[in-house]
C-alpha cells in the first residue's frame, strides 16, 4: 500500500497535546509490549535476508532449476517479473514444509497432520498414509468451538437434512433463508446494535462492502498492519488512503488536523467524509487497538469509525462480544462493526452491524449482497448455536467457561513465554501471540523443532511481516487446557534453548507466574 | 623509491605524459577553436535565465505553500468547522424486486417461500443435487470427520486431504495440469485477475462480462477494453488500434470472457476468439460460472463445446455454487500458471479456507457428472425445450428470450421500451410477484445499476433444472401470460 504520509507538518498544524495525556481507563491493560530489536539482530536478519536472495541469484543464473515453464506460449511478454521467482524458488521454497500443512481432522485441541515427505528439496511433497496428531496452537479457534460433535455439530446436521447445503443465489434474488434472518438478529443482539447483515465470506465483507460505502471523495485513514482485505476494499472504493503508525493515536490525529485543513488533493474542496478503519486485534501483531482514545479523536473531528473485528470479536471482553466490550465502550460509538465467524464461532462468513439505516443501505447497495451467493444454511446454524451458546441462552454455563478459559490461557500463557526471555509482540490479553525469531532461517527451524515435539504453530516471515522480523505465531485456544500449556511451554523452552530464541534483553521476572483467574469477581 | 629531477628517465616520461595531455585535450581545443564564442555566450544566458526563472518559481511555490493557511484564520476553528457528510447516501430499499422473499425450505426443483411451495426457476439448480441422499450422507459425515468451520487460511492449518482431493479431482476433470479452490465464488475470479493483471497491463473484456470480473479489472489498474458483445470483428479491430502502444511498451495482453454470460445467457464465440488470441499474441482467461459442468459432452465446458485444445487457454476460473451446488470457486490451467496464485491470489492467500463439508459436497457432485453424462444431455434438452415453448408461446408478443437455446440460464425481458430502469424493473416485480403466488418462483435479476460498465436491461433470470418436465413449463407459460395481461392492464389504468 502507498503511503502519502509526509513526515514533516507545518508548525500550525502540529498537536495542541491534548491526545499526548495518558488514558486513565483502568479495566483493561493498556500494556502493549514492542520490544525493539537490537542493533546487531537487525543487521544479522536483513544480511541473512540478503544473502539468501544471492545464493538464489547466482543458482538461477548458473542452473536452470527444473520447474514448469510456460508452453505453447513463445514470443509473449513474460507472465511474472524475476525477482518473485527468485524469492519464491530460493527463499520462499526454503520453509515451505512448515506451510500448508495437510489436516485431516476437526482443527480442535488436537490436530491430526498427514505426515508427507521432500525427496527433492521441497520443490514438491509427497503425502504418506502415517498421521501425527499434534498440539494445536495455529488455528483460530478462540473459543474452541471447532467440534465434530456437541450442540454445533448436530444444529447443523439438522439444517443439512432440511435446508440442503447451498442456496446457489443471491441475498437481491431468491437467497434470503429465515436462517439468515435470525442470525442477522441474533448478531446485532450480541453487539448491541439496531441491525447486521450477513455475508458467505469474511474477506469477501470487506473487500465488497467498503466500496458500498466510501467513495472518490473520501478520506481513509488505515492502520499501516491492515488486513490484505481491508486495502483491497479500500483500493476498489477508490477513496484517498493515508496510513497511520501501527495503533498511533497521536499521528492518526495530526493527520486528521492536517487533511481537514488541506482538503482533497487536486481540487482543495472539502472531504466529504473521513473514515478511520482499524482492526479490533492485529493477527500479526497481537496488539490491540487503543478504542478508548480513537473514540475520542472520532468524536473530535466528526469521522466516522470502522473497525474489523476479524480476530477480536468472541476472543476479548468479559463477555466475548470484542473489543467494544473489553474497553466497556458503548456500541454507539463504533460506526460500521465488522467481522468474521471463522475464527471465534468455529463457521464461515462475515457479517456488517451498525445502525439500521447503514445495513438496509448495504442490503440495497452492497456488491456483496447483490451479486454473491449468500451464506449457506449449515454454515449460518453452527453460528447461530455457538453464539446462543456464548450468550447463555441454552441456559448453561458453557459459553462463560469457554471465555474464561480463553482468558486465562493467554495471559498464563504470554507470561511464560517472556520468562522464557522471549520476544513476545502485543498486549497482554490478546490471544494472538506473535513469537519473535526474525531470522527467516530460523522461522524454518522453529515450526520444525515444534513439530518434532508434535506441536503445531505458524511460522510468518516477510512478505507477511517486515524483512527481518520473522516470527512464530501462536493462536491460544479455549479448547486447550492448562496442561496441554505446560506441555506446550516445556518444549518452547527446549526449543528456545536449541535454535537461540531468548532476544529479550528486559529483565526476567523470577516470580513464580500462577495460573489466575481473570475475570475472578 | 625515490625520483629525482635530474634522473634523465624521470624528465622523459614527464615530457611524454604532458604531450599526451595535450593530444588529449587537443580534440576539444580543436572543437572549441571552430566554435564561435558569442554563441557560447548567448545560449550560456539563456539557460541562466532559463534556470532562474525555474528556481523563482519553486521558491514561489514553496513559499505559497507555507503561507497558505492564512495565519488570521484559527486553525481550530476551520477544523471546528468542516462538517462531514452523512456516513451513507439516500437509499430506496423498496427499490429492490425480491425484498419481501424469505425462502424456508431446501433450495432444488421445489422451493417453499413466505409458505408457498413453487417450482424452482429462480436458482442456479441444474442437477437438483441438494435432493441427492448419497451427497446428503457423505457431507453429514464431513461434519462428524471436520467438524463445520476450516479456522485458518490454506497455508496456516486450513488445508484439508480434501481440498487436495477436490483440486485434483477438478484438475483431472478438466484435463488440465492444476487446480486451486477458492472459498467463495465471487472472490475467485476477482482474486484470479488480480494475481496475474498488473497496472502496467491491457485486457480487453467483453463489454457484458460479470461484475465480479469488472471488479477484478478495476482493482488491478490495469488498462481495460472493453469490446461489443460476442462480437469478435470489433475485438480485432480495438486490438489494431491499441497493438502499437502495446509492442512498444512491452506489456502483457489479456482476453477476458465468459463461456456463458451470466447477464446475457449467451455463449461466447471462443473458436474466432481464440484465433485472434493466437494471431496478436493475447493471454486468454475464461470465466466459466455457469459453463462448468453445462457444455460439452461431458461437462468440460466451453473447451469442449468447441473442441479447443486445453494448452489455448491460460485460465479456466469456475464456480463451485452454480453446477455443483455447493459453495466457493476454482481456477485451473497448466501449473505454472496456477500455481502462482497460491502465493498471488488475495482471495486464497488471506481467506480461510473452505469449509469441509462443502469441498465433499462439490467432490460428489463432481463425480456424478462424471460417472452420467446423460444428465448433461437431459439439462440440454430440457433448456432448448423451455426456450423453444417460450419462443413458440403467447407470451412472445410481450417477452423476448435473449440467450442462446441450449443454455440452461436465461434472460427474459419485456418488448417495450420503458422511460427508467426502475419503472420497468418494478413491473418486472410486480410480474414475479404473481407467479410466486401462483406456484412459480421466478427472480428479478438483481444489478447494482449505478456501478455496471454497461446498464443492463432489467430482466427475469429463467434457470433450468433436469427436473423440470413439460408440465412445469407448461404452467410456467400458463403464469406468467396471466401475469403479464394482468400487470399490463393495472398499468394502462394507472
Amino acid at each position: 500500500m502507498a503511503s502519502i504520509v509526509t513526515k514533516s507538518y507545518p508548525d500550525h498544524l502540529k498537536l495542541n497535546g491534548s491526545m499526548k495525556k495518558k488514558s486513565n481507563h483502568k479495566h483493561y491493560n493498556t500494556g502493549e509490549s514492542y520490544e525493539k530489536m537490537s542493533f546487531y539482530t537487525t543487521l544479522m536478519a536483513s544480511l541473512g535476508f540478503y544473502f539468501l536472495i544471492l545464493i538464489g541469484l547466482v543458482n538461477h543464473l548458473i542452473f536452470t532449476p527444473k520447474v514448469a515453464t510456460e508452453k505453447n506460449r513463445k514470443g509473449y511478454p513474460p507472465l511474472y517479473n524475476t525477482f518473485d521467482n527468485i524469492f519464491l524458488r530460493y527463499v520462499f521454497r526454503r520453509v515451505k514444509d512448515c506451510l500448508n500443512r495437510v489436516v485431516c481432522g476437526v482443527p480442535g485441541s488436537k490436530i491430526e497432520i498427514r505426515d508427507r515427505v521432500t525427496r527433492d528439496g521441497c520443490w514438491s511433497f509427497e503425502l504418506l498414509d502415517t498421521k501425527s496428531t499434534f498440539l494445536n496452537l495455529g488455528s483460530y479457534n478462540y473459543l474452541g468451538f471447532a467440534q465434530n460433535n456437541g450442540p454445533c455439530a448436530e444444529d447443523t446436521i439438522k439444517i443439512i437434512k432440511n435446508y440442503g447445503w447451498s442456496i446457489s443465489s443471491s441475498r437481491q434474488e431468491l437467497g434470503t433463508n429465515h436462517l439468515h434472518v435470525k442470525l442477522e438478529q441474533l448478531t446485532a443482539e450480541f453487539l448491541g446494535v439496531d441491525d447486521a447483515i450477513v455475508f458467505g465470506m469474511g474477506f469477501a465483507t470487506n473487500v465488497l462492502n467498503l466500496p458500498a460505502i466510501m467513495n472518490s471523495e473520501c478520506l481513509v485513514l488505515s492502520d499501516e498492519y491492515n488486513h490484505a482485505s481491508v486495502i483491497a476494499g479500500i483500493r476498489l472504493s477508490k477513496a484517498t488512503s493515508i496510513v497511520f503508525n501501527h495503533n498511533d493515536v497521536i499521528h492518526l490525529e495530526e493527520l486528521i488536523r492536517q487533511n481537514i485543513i488541506l482538503g482533497q488533493p487536486v481540487t482543495k474542496k472539502p472531504w466529504k467524509k473521513i473514515f478511520i478503519v482499524t482492526e479490533g486485534i492485529f493477527s500479526m501483531e497481537g496488539s490491540i487497538v487503543k478504542l478508548p482514545d480513537i473514540i475520542a479523536i472520532k468524536k473530535k473531528y466528526k469521522v466516522y469509525l470502522y473497525v474489523d473485528e476479524a480476530h477480536s470479536i468472541g476472543a476479548l471482553g468479559p463477555n466475548g462480544r470484542g473489543v467494544l466490550d473489553y474497553y466497556n465502550c458503548s456500541p454507539k460509538d463504533i460506526d460500521i462493526f465488522m467481522g468474521t465467524y471463522t475464527k471465534s464461532f468455529g463457521s464461515a462468513g462475515g457479517y456488517i452491524a451498525g445502525k439500521k439505516d447503514l445495513i438496509d443501505y448495504l442490503r440495497a447497495n452492497s456488491h456483496a449482497s447483490c451479486y454473491a451467493m449468500s451464506m449457506a444454511p449449515p454454515v449460518a446454524q453452527t453460528i447461530i448455536t455457538s453464539m446462543s451458546t456464548m450468550m447463555g441462552k441454552d441456559h448453561s454455563e458453557e459459553g462463560r467457561k469457554k471465555i474464561n478459559q480463553l482468558a486465562n490461557n493467554v495471559r498464563y500463557f504470554r507470561r511464560k513465554l517472556k520468562a522464557l526471555g522471549c520476544v513476545v509482540y502485543g498486549n497482554d490479553d490478546s490471544p494472538v501471540i506473535p513469537m519473535l525469531v526474525y531470522f527467516i532461517s530460523k522461522v524454518g527451524a522453529t515450526v520444525r523443532e515444534f513439530n518434532k515435539h508434535n506441536i503445531a504453530t505458524v511460522g510468518v516471515g516477510f512478505p507477511a511481516t517486515p524483512l527481518n522480523q520473522g516470527r512464530i505465531r501462536f493462536c491460544m485456544s479455549a479448547a486447550l487446557s492448562k496442561e496441554e500449556l505446560d506441555e506446550v511451554l516445556e518444549a518452547t523452552e527446549k526449543i528456545v534453548n536449541k535454535v537461540g530464541l531468548s532476544y529479550s534483553r528486559k529483565p526476567i521476572c523470577n516470580e513464580e507466574i500462577l495460573y489466575e483467574d481473570v475475570y475472578a469477581v | 623509491m625515490q625520483a629525482s629531477v635530474e634522473d634523465p628517465v624521470a624528465v622523459t616520461t614527464t615530457a611524454a605524459t604532458s604531450s599526451v595531455a595535450h593530444d588529449m585535450y587537443s580534440p576539444i581545443n580543436t572543437l572549441f577553436g571552430q566554435v564561435q564564442f558569442n554563441h557560447i555566450y548567448v545560449e550560456g544566458s539563456i539557460l541562466l535565465i532559463l534556470l532562474w526563472i525555474l528556481f523563482k518559481k519553486t521558491a514561489s511555490t514553496a513559499n505559497s505553500k507555507k503561507t497558505k493557511p492564512p495565519e488570521t484564520v484559527d486553525v481550530d476553528e476551520q477544523i471546528r468547522l468542516w462538517t462531514p457528510q452523512p456516513m451513507i447516501d439516500s437509499y430506496n430499499l423498496d427499490e429492490l424486486p425480491m425484498k419481501n422473499y424469505v425462502v424456508d425450505s431446501k433450495v432444488y426443483d421445489h422451493v417453499t417461500i413466505n409458505g408457498q411451495s413453487c417450482i424452482n426457476f429462480a436458482t442456479h439448480n441444474y442437477y437438483n443435487f441438494i435432493n441427492d441422499k448419497n451427497i446428503e450422507n457423505s457431507v453429514v459425515d464431513a461434519v462428524h470427520k471436520y467438524g463445520i468451520g476450516s479456522c485458518g487460511p490454506r497455508a496456516f492449518y486450513g488445508t484439508f486431504d480434501i481440498h487436495i482431493e477436490l483440486e485434483e479431482k477438478l484438475a483431472q476433470f478438466m484435463g488440465m495440469e492444476e487446480a486451486v479452490i477458492y472459498s467463495y465464488g465471487f472472490s475467485t475470479v476477482t482474486s484470479a485477475i488480480q494475481a496475474y493483471v498488473k497496472s502496467k497491463d491491457i485486457v480487453y473484456a467483453d463489454e457484458e462480462v460479470n461484475f465480479a470480473i469488472q471488479k477484478g479489472l478495476q482493482s488491478s489498474k490495469a488498462e481495460v477494453v472493453y469490446f461489443k458483445h460476442n462480437c469478435p470483428d470489433d475485438l480485432e479491430r480495438l486490438i489494431t488500434q491499441h497493438d502499437a502502444v502495446k509492442k512498444r511498451m512491452k506489456r502483457k495482453s489479456f482476453l477476458i470472457v465468459e463461456g456463458i454470460y451470466m447477464k446475457t445467457g449467451n455463449i461466447c464465440k471462443l473458436r474466432e476468439l481464440i484465433d485472434i488470441r493466437i494471431k496478436h499474441k493475447i493471454r486468454i482467461f475464461i470465466d466459466e460460472s455457469i459453463s462448468f459442468g453445462v457444455l460439452g459432452k461431458n461437462g468440460r465446458g466451453v473447451t469442449e463445446y468447441f473442441n479447443i485444445p486445453k494448452d489455448e487457454v491460460d485460465l479456466i476460473i469456475g464456480s463451485l455454487e452454480t453446477s455443483l451446488s455447493s459453495v466457493g470457486g476454482f481456477s485451473v490451467g497448466s501449473t505454472f500458471v496456477v500455481e502462482h496464485q497460491r502465493l498471488s491470489g488475495l482471495g486464497y492467500c488471506f481467506s480461510a479456507s473452505l469449509p469441509p463439508l462443502h469441498s465433499v459436497a462439490a467432490i460428489k457432485a463432481l463425480e456424478q457428472i462424471d460417472k452420467h453424462p446423460e444428465l448433461l444431455v437431459k439439462l440440454q434438452e430440457r433448456s432448448i425445450n423451455l426456450h423453444q415453448s417460450i419462443s413458440q408461446s403467447q407470451l412472445i408478443e410481450h417477452f423476448y428470450l435473449g440467450s442462446d437455446q441450449i443454455s440452461p440460464l436465461k434472460h427474459l425481458y419485456l418488448r417495450d421500451n420503458f422511460p427508467s430502469y426502475l419503472e420497468e424493473q418494478n413491473l418486472l416485480k410486480n410480474i414475479v410477484d404473481y407467479c410466486i403466488s401462483n406456484g412459480v418462483a421466478l427472480t428479478v435479476a438483481a444489478y447494482l445499476n449505478k456501478h455496471e460498465y454497461k446498464q443492463p436491461k432489467p430482466s427475469i433470470r429463467l434457470l433450468v433444472s433436469i427436473n423440470i418436465n413439460d408440465e412445469n413449463i407448461e404452467s410456467l407459460i400458463n403464469v406468467l401470460s396471466q401475469a403479464v395481461i394482468l400487470v399490463m392492464k393495472k398499468t394502462t389504468i394507472q
